[in-house]
């Protein structure tokens, strides 16, 4: 075991994992942060909490965890490269570990074109693999990026992001691969759809047993309207949304499409079940945390395994 | 070359309404080829100065003048004897060329007729593209000879993210994917092994991390 | 300005438009004085700075005419005129001159009507848009 982390402890003992995602608000309202806790907890092993998700200014994703931390929920800290420089992320990591944060998530960041201040210059010191090897150097040398030692170093689990539906296709399996290489412990893979290309995706990672070197955890996401269904698949870089789910959240009344979008969703948890190597899921319910409950139940995950 | 646009008229007259006869000094040698503040260039601005404040009730003697380059000493200098009677200057070079006439020129206003934007190169006739950010550590071996740093909209080194899509950035289908062309070219040259491997952290000590740069040659320098 | 006469610069190209022009001239068929025809082997060969200075010296109107579309006798030089007169009327817009001030024609060798009729035409929309703003301030300077 490399850390304290729940989330670490519950993958190493063989259970399925399961995550999920709160966006922090923008303003300061800290109560809205306990209530999108409240929905998740005793439901998941850990929370994703953004950072700036989108290039949208939210409260930081340093603040929003240590509130869940205080709730007695686990965060699990987004970090994007592209609103810090090397020393900003060190700060804030060995900051949001001593608030009793052990798991974070490391990225590029949407570029600030998509967000509300596209006049922001792009930082990205460092780019989310060598962000990776900086916390893992962190950890397993306690040494700073800069080489200077760590007086007490945070013992960090360190998770990446993967898309298998980006292109070029061929590269996903040996980018993935590079992560790995540089430290990540674990991975949560952009919402899955199309399972056929996660299938694929999957054959690449095994054969180069990137599955036994770090946990996947494949991402679902419940769509809430054919509307929805149709801004992914058409306005989203890097999501692939098959043409038959669309045509199945339209076959649908307007007050019975959510009801459909949960049911895609949990086919598709079955579904990644039987993929050898998938070692839980990550579910993003974007501003509908209160029915996360509900898909993690109906897909035979709850209750959550005591660790 | 530095690639260069004009900015709009409306700018450029408000620097020099007050002005009774100003110098517009041309540079023929990048600003000439992506065609912003060459000879004839300036022969265009010129005209169209002149004929703006015509019409609106003034007038104003524009001199025009173009220079072999305006970022070496020895040429600005030859601005010397046109500088009679001439109340300010507009320069249409890039930005290392109005500060070069500005250093010099110290009692005379300087004006930069142009927007200097990026080192770039001609992708054809009348298409200028950045190519390079002059990080000052170039890796240019490493990745097929496509330039990571001014071609990825996050400058990433172990790229490409998760945003790419059929070979364009996120951010736009007009722009390429860097990583996208890298590996096309890493394929090409069987040089596959390279991308596998990690770029560390980039020292940007060598780029504008330090300050701004200079290079001295002890065998040129007195 | 009473009885207002717009002098009109016709950049005309030798293969097609110049002889249009001859051609009107030998079939009798009279176009306005107004319009002062100058021969350039080819519309593609008009520089910016022509037109420009056209307007500069105080021409109310100015056109460039060169072959049709696909048969320039240098291939391309007419579509490279009628790119250059676009990007000279957002100049021309940024300056405060009326951008229909100038405008590209295309006709063929054989078209005397139609040089003779696009040369009345312009003549007729410039005698109406009135003098250009340069030659009204030119001629303001000149009287005070």
């Amino acid at each position: 075991m490399k850390t304290e982390s729940r989330l670490e402890k519950v993958l190493a003992a063989g259970h399925l994992a399961v995550t999920s995602e709160c966006g922090p608000p923008r303003g300061c309202m800290p109560d809205k942060v306990r209530e999108k806790g409240k929905y998740l907890e005793g439901v998941v092993d850990a929370i994703n909490v953004t950072d700036n998700q989108t290039a949208m200014v939210r409260m930081s994703s340093l603040a929003a965890s240590a509130i869940l931390r205080q709730e007695g929920l686990n965060p699990l800290l987004q970090v994007v490269s592209r609103d810090r420089n090397r020393l900003a992320m060190q700060a804030d990591i060995i900051g949001a570990y001593s608030l009793g944060i052990d798991t974070m998530l490391c990225l590029s960041g949407d570029h600030t074109k998509f967000g509300d201040h596209p006049m922001a210059a792009n930082v990205h010191d460092i780019d989310s693999i060598q962000m990776i090897q900086m916390v893992k150097q962190m950890r397993d040398e306690g040494l700073f990026q800069g080489g200077a030692e760590i007086k007490s170093p945070p013992k960090m689990f360190i998770g990446a992001a993967a898309n298998p539906f980006a292109d070029p296709f061929e590269l996903r399996v040996l980018r993935l691969a590079k992560k790995v290489a540089a430290g990540a412990d674990f991975i949560q893979t952009q919402c899955i759809f199309n399972v056929d290309k996660f299938e694929k995706w999957m054959e690449g990672v095994r054969s180069m047993g990137l599955h036994k070197k770090c946990y996947i955890l494949a991402g679902v996401t419940p769509i809430k309207s054919v509307g929805a269904a149709r801004y992914m698949k058409n306005k989203v870089p890097g999501m692939d949304v098959p043409q038959e789910i669309v045509d199945r959240m339209a076959a649908q009344p307007k007050e019975k499409q959510p009801e459909e979008g949960i049911n895609i969703c949990i086919e598709t948890i079955e579904r990644l079940k039987k993929i050898e190597g998938v070692a839980g899921f990550h579910i993003m319910a974007i501003d509908w945390e209160e029915k996360v409950k509900e898909i993690v139940e109906r897909a035979g995950l709850l209750p959550r395994p005591v660790v | 070359m530095i690639t260069a646009e004009r900015k709009p008229l409306e700018e450029l007259i408000e620097y020099i309404r007050p002005y009774r006869r100003i110098l517009l000094v041309g540079c023929n040698e990048c600003v000439t080829v992506c065609a912003a503040g060459g000879r004839k260039e300036v022969g265009m601005l010129a005209s169209g100065l002149q004929m703006a404040l015509l019409k609106a009730g003034t007038s104003i003697e524009v001199r025009e003048h173009t220079l072999e380059r305006q970022c070496d000493p020895e040429y600005v200098e030859e601005l010397v004897p046109l500088l009679d009677g001439v109340d300010a200057v507009m320069s249409m070079a890039c930005g290392c060329g109005v500060q070069e006439v500005a250093r010099r020129f110290k009692n005379k206003p300087v004006y930069p007729a142009l927007n200097t934007k990026f080192m770039g190169a001609s992708e054809r006739q009348g298409v200028w593209a950045e190519r390079c950010m002059g990080c000052g550590n170039c890796l240019l071996g490493e990745t097929g000879g496509i330039c990571p740093i001014a071609r990825c909209a996050k400058q990433l080194m172990n790229g490409p993210c998760g945003g790419s899509t059929s070979g364009h950035c996120e951010i736009g289908d007009e722009v390429d994917c860097a990583w996208a062309l890298i590996w096309e070219r890493l394929k090409e040259l069987g040089q596959q092994d390279r991308y596998v491997e990690i770029t560390p952290a980039k020292d940007w000590r060598a780029g504008k991390g330090a300050g701004p740069r200079k290079i001295i040659r002890e065998d040129l320098a007195e | 300005m009473d009885n207002f006469e717009p002098v009109i610069v016709a950049f005309c190209c030798h293969y097609c438009a110049y002889t249009a022009a001859d051609m009107a001239g030998s079939q009798r068929l009279s176009y306005p004085p107004n319009v002062k025809v100058i021969r350039v082997p080819c519309s593609g060969k008009v520089d910016a700075m022509h037109v420009v200075k056209a307007f500069e010296k105080g021409a109310d109107g100015v056109y460039v005419a060169g072959c049709l579309e696909g048969d320039c006798h240098f291939k391309n030089g007419n579509t490279k005129a009628a790119r250059m007169v676009a990007y000279v009327r957002r100049y021309m817009d940024e300056i405060g001159i009326e951008p229909d001030r100038l405008e590209m024609v295309m006709m063929s060798a054989g078209m005397g009507y139609r040089f003779a009729q696009v040369a009345t035409e312009i003549t007729d929309k410039i005698r109406r848009m009135g003098p250009s703003p340069i030659h009204a301030a030119i001629e303001t300077g000149k009287a005070a």
